[in-house]
């Protein structure tokens, strides 16, 4: 025992200010820094397969950038001048063109593509990666269900180069569904090759090996902490993307992923708190680029099929007590688009669209005692605790202005693990929640959550037989005026209803450095790493 | 001898790690959520939760899955967590290193500090260097870790900009050392790569100070206890009687003889930041075992959970034999048995 203390003090204090000191740019790493992003995040992917069981939003991301699909959509810009993607143009990827009939389309591919390995794309591959898209079930085989691709016989190879889908009947959403994250073209050959008896969709191994033909591949993934990917120089079926690596880390905590952006360590984030992107945006050292989510809402839902609520008077009065713009201000900073204050009836078949609602408590203690409730009521009102920053300064407002009306509520917050099973369950009488469609039809929309099949996202468990037949004539429309005036007709009957009451629209918030350019906003709300790029 | 008092406390110590692994499967399983209803999607049907139940094989009864889980544990099968995706004990042995690195260098700071003072303020009672003493110790101890380690970010990174950002181990655009040891500090000082040492340093001090301040307190007021007690003790009088340097007799008699209960809260501090070390490896953005375990607990992901327990137990059980084996090398008069 001959250790000096102070020597020691001495030396670790030595070594602690050198490196502190330690200058934090260095001239090597400088060159790649302007071809490199480093995007911070809350949340890590955990795979690089789309079609795996749980993979999760940023696994959605890995795989965009990782893989091709047949095709994708085109880009416009949106009133603030930002690009946004069009889901009205349907634009060649890995398919060069195609052929649309009533019963069928026929894909020619390109021919120069190559997976990630040198091997050539071929419609045997297309096949293959339909085929387990609709094969191993859960969220993957739901999404092709979606645009009615609901079979393996609907996938045809007709040559090496040349592929067709047969349709089981006429649905407008079947080739947008093309275009969606889920139906990636994965090389057939190196997947089979991995793949076990107990595994013949090689599930286990592409979860962590990635084989597609995409812009990026994996460089390297430490799950949990980081994902780097690298450009594929070899890449054609887009024009060259400007970034050669980006970097994704995780960083846990929101307070400094900002730091890292304001002190410009960081290039871009998503996920920050609504009062954090508000005050990055008044400070303007940043670009905020703020898009509304499309086809999404934030809304207050009742259950229509047990408790007190199953009165419409009740929901009525409910939907006249809620603290509109109070809700925007306290609880959203202006960071959304306000749902509320609206024409009586729907004057377009437009979607979202302001409801009638507005703030009006001494109808709605009319109401109540009208619904027979003379003495006011108890109830819960749950929220998912996961993302807790909006919905529970929503609840707080919306618990006080019930009681205004004799509406007592005991808040309920539920664990993010366990809000969905909560949902499935369809007990809880009074919610607030947010959901949004894919695909941007207000149709969907409607038969996702109102429709009477009782979805997870009909949390309201409302069932209206006129309100199925106007969504169900809708989806399958061919004439406007019809679909229209079908949308319209569905849309009354939800303000007449009341089973939900929409609040607002949600924006996608991204803060990143001035010199990032070519931002797109996507409708899975995922970073499209191909459009990116730095400048000097 | 000593191998024989190894063993035997090795064998002594399969019940608790039993009675760990029971405890850990019935807890995970009372905790609120699902895990089908989580890893189905936000899309699923009732009928697509009860397809991944199956899949997840949890519909099968409690004793049923108990076996399934210690025959797999048997073959060191840790299952799989669905949060990463990657085995759960290829994801322990990758973080567990991140997480003992900044542990001990945190405690190691905490000894040196805490010791010093402690053993400064016993030479002078109430005078001003006692007084800083407690200063330090209660502001120490009120202040969560967490916290220390935001204030020290602020500071540190956004205003002054002397510490790097706060991006867990390395900076993003280093590389790790190759793996040797898994510490970061020993592995780049083995391949000679001064770069790296200077980053993975830069990077771990702001963590482990905070997480090192939270134990200051407790040594430091053991430490004074302690050597107040012997310091006033017969034989410290009797060596200063015999004309020994003052040096000698603090360092080489009061010290050595004070040390004894420090070891026992040293053992402690140490279990105790292993813990405390879930909320600063949040902050940090550090990739330990305890944001692991946070972040699995959190989607009800089952396999990681119980892996951490059970690593956890396994390591109490080897910091305990450790301390009772030091006891013996400060005082040989202690009897270490099985």
């Amino acid at each position: 025992m001959t250790i000096d203390r102070r020597l020691v003090l001495k030396g670790t204090a030595a070594a602690g200010a050198a490196a502190l000191a330690a200058p934090p740019f260095r001239p090597a790493a400088a060159q790649s820094r302007r071809e490199t992003l480093l995007m911070v995040s809350e949340n890590p992917p955990n795979s690089t397969d789309i079609h795996g069981v749980g993979a999760n939003r940023p696994a959605y991301e890995a795989s965009w950038n990782l893989y091709d699909r047949l095709l994708t959509f085109g880009v416009k810009k949106d009133s603030n001048g930002n690009d946004h993607y069009d889901y009205e143009t349907l634009l060649p990827e890995l398919a060069e063109e195609w052929d649309l009939r009533p019963m069928s389309v026929t894909f020619k591919l390109r021919r120069d593509a190559r997976f990630q390995d040198g091997t050539p794309v071929t419609a045997a591959d297309v096949k293959w990666s339909f085929d387990r898209a609709v094969s191993v079930g859960g969220f993957p085989t739901f999404q092709m269900g979606a645009g009615s691709l609901e079979k393996r016989e609907q996938f045809v190879v007709v040559d090496d180069h040349t592929f067709r889908v047969d349709f089981l009947r006429r649905d407008k959403l079947t080739m947008p569904d093309l275009g969606v994250p889920v139906p990636v073209i994965i090389n057939a050959g190196l997947a089979r090759r991995n793949a076990t008896e107990q595994d013949p969709w090689a599930m286990t191994w592409l979860r962590s090996n990635p084989a597609g033909s995409g812009a990026y591949r994996l460089e390297r993934w430490v799950p949990g902490q980081e994902m780097v990917f690298a450009r594929n120089d070899a890449w054609t079926q887009g024009p060259r993307p400007g970034l050669a690596r980006v970097i994704w880390r995780i960083v846990p905590q929101s307070g400094n992923r900002r730091a890292l952006l304001e002190r410009g360590d960081a290039d871009l984030s998503f996920d920050l708190p609504p009062k954090d992107f508000q005050e990055l945006q008044a400070a303007r050292r940043l670009k905020v680029i703020s898009t509304p989510v499309e086809n999404a809402l934030q809304y207050i839902g009742m259950n229509c099929e047990r408790g007190p609520f199953t009165n419409v008077k009740l929901r009525q009065a409910v939907a006249c007590a809620v603290p509109y713009q109070r809700l925007m201000e306290q609880a959203l900073f202006g960071q959304a688009i306000p749902m509320f204050g609206g024409p009586a009836q729907p004057e377009t078949a437009a979607w979202p669209q302001p409801s009638p609602f507005t703030t009006d408590l001494a109808r709605a203690r009319a109401l109540v005692a009208e619904a027979g409730f003379p003495n006011g009521l108890d109830t819960t009102l749950s929220f998912d605790l996961g993302l807790a920053t909006v919905n529970e300064p929503i609840s707080l407002a919306l618990a006080e202005n019930l009681a205004a009306i004799g509406i007592r509520v005991t808040i309920n917050k539920v664990p993010g693990a366990n809000w969905r099973n909560e949902l499935l369950k369809k007990e809880m009488p009074l919610i607030t929640n947010t959901f949004g469609g894919w695909l941007n039809y207000p149709d969907y929309f409607f038969y996702w959550a109102y429709h009477g099949q009782n979805a997870v996202f009909n949390s309201m468990s409302y069932r209206n037989p006129q309100m199925d037949a106007l969504i169900d004539r809708s989806r399958f429309a061919e004439d406007r005026a019809e679909y229209e005036a079908a949308v319209k007709g569905f849309v009354a009957i939800a303000w007449a209803d009341v089973p939900r009451i929409p609040l607002f629209q949600p924006n996608l918030n991204v803060a990143m450095q001035q010199s990032i350019q070519g931002y797109r906003y996507w409708f899975h709300r995922q970073l499209d790493y191909r459009t990116l790029s730095k400048t000097a | 001898m000593m191998l024989a008092v190894i063993a035997g406390r090795l064998a002594a110590a399969l019940p608790t790690l039993a009675g760990v692994v029971v405890v850990t499967f019935l807890l995970t399983r009372a905790l609120p959520g699902d895990p089908a209803a989580y890893f189905a999607g936000p899309a699923a049907t009732r009928e697509a939760v009860e397809q991944i139940r199956a899949q997840l094989g949890l519909d099968r009864s409690l004793g049923v899955q108990f076996l399934g889980y210690l025959r797999e544990l048997a073959r060191g099968d840790l299952g799989l967590s669905i949060t990463t995706g990657q085995p759960v004990l290829s994801d322990i042995v990758a973080r567990l290193p991140a997480s003992a690195e900044l542990t001990l260098l945190a405690l190691l700071f905490a000894a040196l500090a805490g010791i010093s003072l402690g053993a400064l303020a016993a030479l002078r009672p109430n005078g001003w260097l006692d007084n800083l003493c407690r200063v330090i110790a209660t502001l120490g101890v009120c202040l969560p870790a967490f916290f220390t380690g935001l204030l020290l970010i602020y500071v540190f990174y956004y205003l002054l900009g002397w510490a790097p950002a706060p991006l867990g181990r390395l900076d993003a655009f280093a590389a790790p050392p190759p793996h040797v040891t898994g510490f970061f500090l020993i592995d780049s000082l083995l391949a000679g790569d001064g770069e790296t040492f200077r980053s993975a340093l830069a990077q771990i001090l702001l963590p482990a100070l905070s997480l090192g301040i939270f134990a200051v307190a407790p040594i430091a007021r053991i430490t004074r206890g302690s050597m107040l007690a012997v310091m006033s003790s017969d034989f410290i009088r009797a060596a200063r009687a015999h004309g020994l340097s003052a040096r000698t007799v603090v360092i080489a008699y009061a010290l050595r003889n004070a040390l004894l209960p420090v070891v026992t809260t040293l053992g402690m501090v140490f279990s105790f930041l292993l813990g405390a070390n879930v909320l600063i490896e949040k902050v940090f953005a550090w990739p330990g075992i305890g944001s692991y375990a946070v972040e699995a607990l959190i989607a009800s992901d089952y396999a990681p959970v119980q892996g951490f327990v059970m690593t956890m137990g396994f390591l109490y059980v080897l910091l305990n034999l450790a301390i009772d084996l030091l006891y013996r090398v400060i005082d040989p008069r202690m009897e270490v048995t099985a």
